[in-house]
């Protein structure tokens, strides 16, 4: 027989009322906005799912949801695997250790709006380092404010630098925590390097990996700052992400419904995706 | 298979060793016979584990030679060694199952598929794992995990040695002693030539027919367990060897005679050299309380189970003894007995008296 301690819950309680401000309470007037109509005087209309449907069928909607997905579909192909390379071809002991780490995790450390005006001052034409670089001496036409394929490069280059190092460290972490001995019984067992990074270094990493997954998923379906502060959602619409769209619907034109029903959708969106892949890559370890 | 020649070894992991000090091997020189049982046996720290990997050539020698069968392989990496080596953790690949784990170093080295098949159930077999075949590695517990990374050794039917670095550590008390008689059962099966190391006394005698005893680098003694139990090469032998270890006894030589606190005492033979620090070596077990000998006050008595030790102080050094039956009273006043055949004499450190023929 179990007999269960209640009193445990006398411990959890003060999270949850903490949770409840900073989450529960501030997603619930969202909720509240999402199926109401205002018109300011705090008078309300009931609106129904009216909004979820108008956002849905929306055109906008749909193209700025196509560009998020792409977005992160080309953050995670591009970082993950690179993050690993990266890691696997840093150095495990000796004094260069402790400079690697450090070098990595700098970009990190740089503010969201900071590394989104670097890059804004960095690749403009004419007076950009790069932008300068390519137009005038390489000779390539590369302007990020007209060009939308620049633009996305763009974007996309400055949020591979700027959080690359999270997966490198992630890796790291996981790649010095394997035991010499597996090494050398892989050696022994005449193991290729290929067949030591697919049976040896891949699995012990694979915890780590989820994480770094996970959470490079969030982030970049979630970024805002950086891609606002580059290019402003431009050239057109070009770079106008979820986030960013969202923001010139609820404080753009103000209309509090449709933003909040977006919202909605926005989060229900991220927590599916995040769901998916974190039941993806731990089936395995549950049979 | 194949005979293991270790010629004038020395290794340091310092790139320019100066003095002895700084070698974790010192001049080792050893043949391995081709299908012996050996062990190698030391405290923590004596170059054990470095003299085996320099054997699977995880290691490359500062100085020396490792022949397998007169063909110098010093330089040659793990793989064409065809050497196979059980570590302390178990190593397995956590993402196969037990079948591709034991055929892993087979498909490594493009064996046919037909062979392979065959190979793992001759294995599993051996090893007693059949019905685990199919169920992920990761999912076995350790012991498990340790016999399925033996087999990963023994699916090679080319390998000269199989080597064990302290296979036993993380294993259940319980199941040691199974996985013990296992290993001893396949080397009797297999016939290849086993290296034990291990720093537990147990572990090397029950394995091995042959134990090598090391100590700072170097090799005291090479014997079989009942030559290290009865007639170690030297004090550290004696000491690190049974249970409790040899009374090592501060001596004092003149005129022919040896002196332990001022009484003479019988050697099993003549002394050799001279000069030196010299010590009296005897086991517990062949000291006996007598109605006359050596005046000893019992300090401490410990119940064993079998037998008690009785430990009694002789002036100011203290002596142990085997005894079975009547066991005197803590405090009491008795004597000690010396059984001459088996007390020695050892000049720093290394015996000095010779044999009883």
């Amino acid at each position: 027989m179990k007999t269960e301690n209640q009193k445990a819950w006398f411990f959890v309680l003060p999270v949850l009322f903490l949770v409840a401000f900073n989450a529960l309470v501030p997603i619930m007037t969202v909720v509240n906005y999402s199926v109401q109509e205002t018109f300011g005087n705090n008078v309300f209309f009931w609106q129904g799912l009216d909004w979820f449907e108008q956002i849905l069928r929306s055109d906008r909607f749909q193209a700025a949801l196509g560009r998020q997905f792409l977005f992160t579909f080309l953050i995670l192909i591009i970082e993950i695997p690179l993050g690993i390379i990266i890691a696997l071809s840093m150095p495990k002991k000796g004094m260069w250790v402790p400079v690697c780490l450090v070098l990595m995790a700098l970009p990190m450390l740089i503010p969201w709006n900071v590394v989104g005006a670097m890059w804004n001052i960095f690749t403009l034409p004419k007076i950009g380092l790069l932008g300068y670089f390519m137009n005038d001496v390489l000779g390539i036409a590369y302007d990020m404010t007209q060009n939308p394929f620049a633009a996305w490069v763009t974007i996309i280059v400055m949020d591979v630098w700027h959080w690359t190092s999270l997966v490198v460290l992630l890796s790291y972490a996981g790649l010095v925590s394997i035991p010499d001995a597996y090494y050398q019984a892989a050696k022994i067992d005449g193991a290729s390097p290929w067949k030591v990074f697919r049976y040896i270094q891949l699995p012990k990493m694979k915890t780590v990996l989820t994480i770094a997954i996970l959470l490079r998923f969030m982030d970049s379906f979630n970024i805002y700052t950086e891609p606002f502060v580059l290019t402003g959602g431009g050239p057109g619409n070009s770079t106008t992400l979820l986030s960013i769209d969202l923001v010139k619907i609820a404080l753009g034109q103000f209309d509090l419904g449709p933003a909040a029903a977006m919202s909605l959708i926005y989060f229900a969106i991220t927590l599916l995706v995040s769901w998916l892949f974190y039941t993806l890559m731990t089936k395995d370890d549950a049979q | 298979m194949a005979k293991i020649t270790l010629s004038n070894l020395r290794h340091s992991y310092l790139p320019s060793p100066s003095g002895p000090a700084d070698y974790a091997l010192k001049e080792i020189d050893l043949d391995w016979q081709d299908g012996g049982a050996y062990a190698l046996l030391g405290p923590s720290g004596c170059g054990k584990s470095t003299l085996l990997n320099i054997i699977s050539g995880l290691l490359t020698p500062s100085e020396g030679r490792i022949l397998f069968d007169d063909r110098d392989v010093t330089d040659l990496p793990p793989d064409q060694r065809n050497i196979a080596q059980v570590f302390q953790f178990p190593v397995i690949y956590d993402t196969m199952t037990v079948r591709d784990n034991l055929a892993f170093p087979l498909r490594n080295r493009g064996v046919d598929e037909g062979r392979i098949a065959e190979r793992v159930a001759e294995i599993a077999q051996m090893l007693e794992v059949e019905e685990m075949l199919d169920i992920r590695a990761s999912h076995l517990s350790p012991d498990n995990k340790q016999k399925i990374s033996m087999g990963r050794g023994l699916v090679r039917d080319d390998v000269n040695v199989v080597m064990f670095d302290e296979p036993l550590t993380v294993i259940d008390p319980h199941l040691k002693w199974k996985l013990r008689s296992k290993l001893k059962e396949l080397h009797q099966r297999v016939r290849a030539t086993m290296i034990y190391v291990t720093h537990d006394q147990t572990e090397a005698l029950t394995f091995a027919d042959q134990v090598v005893v090391m100590q700072d680098g170097e090799i005291v003694q090479i014997g079989t367990p009942v030559e290290l139990f009865e007639r170690p090469q030297h004090t550290f032998v004696g000491h690190f060897i049974g249970s409790p270890g040899m009374n090592v006894l501060p001596a004092e030589e003149s005129d022919g005679a040896v002196r332990f606190q001022g009484r003479q005492v019988a050697l099993e033979g003549a002394v050799t050299g001279q000069g030196g620090m010299t010590q009296i070596g005897v086991r517990p077990e062949f000291v006996s309380l007598a109605d006359a000998g050596l005046p000893a006050r019992v300090h401490k008595v410990s119940d064993v189970g079998r037998h008690a030790v009785v430990e009694a102080m002789v002036g100011d050094t203290a002596v142990k003894a085997i005894v079975e039956g009547e066991l005197p009273e803590q405090g009491s006043e008795i004597h000690l007995a010396f059984r001459p055949d088996h007390t020695r004499l050892y000049r720093d450190g290394w015996l000095s008296t010779e044999a009883q023929t």
